[in-house]
């Protein structure tokens, strides 16, 4: 990070993630982008050539849709993922050292599940026949089963499960370091525990949350499963129109243009993101 | 008027006690240091008075009524915590202001008693600074502004001077006092520091695991030592087994020793005892004179010159004005004496 010649770390070790990302990550991007540009040959495969046929499809008002679904739905998710992940990191950072390895050997096993398992699992427990609607039968709240997928509901239960650890190792860190002393310094000076949290806690932890924001935004946008299992047809979010265009409808240059334009968008929301994010100096 | 009052303060960890049956009358406007080693429960004292935990048994009133279950943001009392606790996210101003905003009060109202509060803590001009931007001994007056911020009942301060440096803190100390005495606000202290405790207090609790040991002033603490904790705790003191013989006298290393009527003596005859005299009240006189003792290391300290002696196994310091015993060298033998109306026989 300096420049003092004298560092520990050799400079030609950066050499070697360097070389990681120019081969795993901009050379298929730059393959991506030459396809993208590519001429379909309909009824073939496609020949390298350069228009902006592809390109030019999107810009409808049926892909345009699809866009504002995929944000609007990895939004919402990000935002209840964080709303849920928050007070339990709180929670989880004022459990005992062991208690504390526990959850989060639990949270961590989370991760180690297929986006398939997840799906099938949540669209089973939600289904009218072996669903969750049985149990509130059992319990007299329902008078006959009934069926909670696929629907809007499913995919984000769906999606903040898959994305609530994430969020929790992103807040579980800077929540931990977090001094307790400063929340009670608020109680002391008059401040309710809801106060000390809404005008101490919170804003010391806006950066982190600002962070698992953007992550559980990004990752939820490339989920492709998920909407098809959970969700309805018209909760089917750009990934999965990629993935029916690259796979079933053969057209890679059209599913290229697409993942290029999903790059796009996911970067402007993400620097949109931290530029909200940034700190503005005083302020009470 | 009694304005804070403990009523047997108790506060249990599992089974371990950190504060054990606490009653203590605190008068309107005094400032009191709460000393003693780490662990001692200090701390703890503290954060019972704050409403920061909630104790075991016992109660906390202040001016006559109870505040036992009262949550710390109704007790309109103001602390200072050990780390401080500044809001990084918060201007200078916005600090000191936070109690106030808290409460309602128009911002421009606000802003103007924080500039006042920084004035009178040496800080005037530095309100639209961040926290970051200041040292040390700044943060500090800050942290001490903000906890005055609401005219408090009752003012804590956990461990306030202990991140600075040995010249600022005893500068600190002085003004703290100074401003303590100017707003007449009752002040609570934790410190393991003596010096500190002296130098500022009205009144000195000297804790020793969860239990007050000795209520007094901070003299009345440094002479007349309620037992040999407290003699030891308090500056350096002289520490001897001895055995009681009757009221006017004791043995000590086989020697009879006559009391002076000025002696204070807090055991009675046959208890096991300790003589504790404190180093500048230790007289070293020529061999045979007195107990036998040998000089083990001299220590020039500038103001004064300290003697290291060995009497019998035991370690005896002695104090004197530098180059007044420029006599005396390392192994020399000499007859020990101790100062008549100014040892203390406490029980061992």
């Amino acid at each position: 990070m300096s420049g003092n010649r004298r560092t520990v770390t050799p400079a030609w070790l950066a050499a070697l993630p360097a070389g990681w990302l120019a081969v795993f990550f901009v050379i298929p991007f730059a393959i991506m982008l030459a396809v993208s540009v590519a001429h379909r040959v309909p009824g073939g495969f496609f020949e390298m050539g350069f228009e902006l046929d592809s390109y030019r499809r999107f810009l409808s008002p049926f892909f345009g849709g699809i866009l504002l679904t995929s944000v609007l739905i990895s939004a919402a998710a990000a935002v209840i993922c964080v709303t849920l992940a928050l007070p339990f990191t709180l929670f989880l950072s004022r459990l005992r050292r062991r208690g504390q390895t526990l959850v989060l050997v639990i949270l961590l096993s989370i991760l180690s599940l297929s986006e398939v398992i997840v799906g099938f699992s949540l669209s089973t427990l939600l289904s009218k026949t072996a669903g969750v609607g049985n149990f509130f039968v059992w319990l007299g709240l329902l008078e006959e089963s009934r069926s909670y997928t696929p629907s809007l509901f499913a995919l984000m239960t769906g999606m903040c499960y898959l994305a609530l650890p994430y969020s929790v190792l992103v807040l579980y860190p800077p929540v931990s370091r977090l001094d307790p002393e400063l929340g009670e310094a608020a109680r002391m000076m008059g401040a309710s525990p809801w106060r000390a949290f809404r005008t101490v806690t919170a804003p010391l932890l806006r950066l982190p949350l600002f962070g698992a924001l953007i992550l559980v935004f990004v990752f939820t946008l490339g989920v492709y499963l998920l909407p098809q299992v959970l969700g309805q047809p018209q909760h089917w979010t750009l990934s999965v129109h990629i993935t029916d265009q690259a796979v079933f409808q053969s057209n890679l240059p059209f599913a290229a243009a697409m993942a290029v334009l999903l790059l796009l968008v996911s970067l402007a929301m993400v620097g949109l993101t931290l530029l909200l994010g940034r700190d503005k100096g005083a302020e009470a | 008027m009694t304005e804070l009052s403990l009523r047997g303060l108790t506060k249990r960890f599992g089974n371990h006690t950190a504060v054990d049956d606490v009653t203590l009358d605190v008068p309107d406007g005094s400032f009191i240091c709460l000393l003693g080693p780490s662990g001692c429960g200090k701390t703890t004292l503290l954060r019972l008075l704050a409403g920061l935990e909630e104790p075991t048994a016992g109660e906390v009133s202040v001016a006559g009524q109870d505040q036992t279950n009262v949550p710390p943001e109704k007790r309109e009392f103001g602390m200072v915590f050990q780390s401080l606790a500044l809001f990084p996210h918060l201007s200078v101003a916005d600090n000191v202001a936070y109690p106030l905003s808290i409460r309602g009060r128009p911002r421009a109202e606000s802003r103007k008693r924080a500039d006042e509060l920084l004035a009178q803590v040496q800080l005037a001009g530095m309100g639209d600074r961040r926290i970051h931007q200041l040292s040390g001994g700044q943060r500090q007056r800050v942290a001490i502004a903000r906890g005055l911020a609401i005219e408090p009942k009752v003012f804590l301060l956990d461990e306030p001077l202990s991140a600075l440096d040995a010249n600022l803190r005893e500068q600190m100390q002085v003004e703290l006092r100074q401003l303590q005495q100017r707003l007449g606000v009752t002040t609570v202290v934790v410190t393991h520091d003596q010096k500190e405790a002296l130098t500022m207090a009205d009144i000195v609790i000297v804790m020793d695991k969860g239990r007050v040991q000795q209520v007094g002033a901070p003299m009345e603490v440094y002479r007349d030592p309620a037992n040999a904790f407290v003699a030891g705790f308090i500056g350096t003191s002289n520490l001897l087994p001895c055995e009681l013989t009757d009221a006017s006298s004791l043995t000590l290393s086989g020697q009879r020793l006559a009391l002076d009527p000025a002696d204070r003596v807090k055991c009675s005859p046959g208890q096991p005892a300790v003589l504790s005299v404190r180093p500048e009240d230790t007289r070293l006189g020529p061999a045979g004179e007195g107990l036998e003792a040998r000089v083990v290391f001299i220590r020039d300290l500038g103001e004064s010159t300290q003697f290291v002696l060995d009497h019998d196994g035991t370690e005896i310091t002695a104090l004197y004005a530098p180059d007044a015993r420029s006599d005396l060298k390392v192994d020399d033998r000499v007859g020990l004496g101790f100062v008549p109306g100014k040892r203390v026989v406490l029980p061992a």
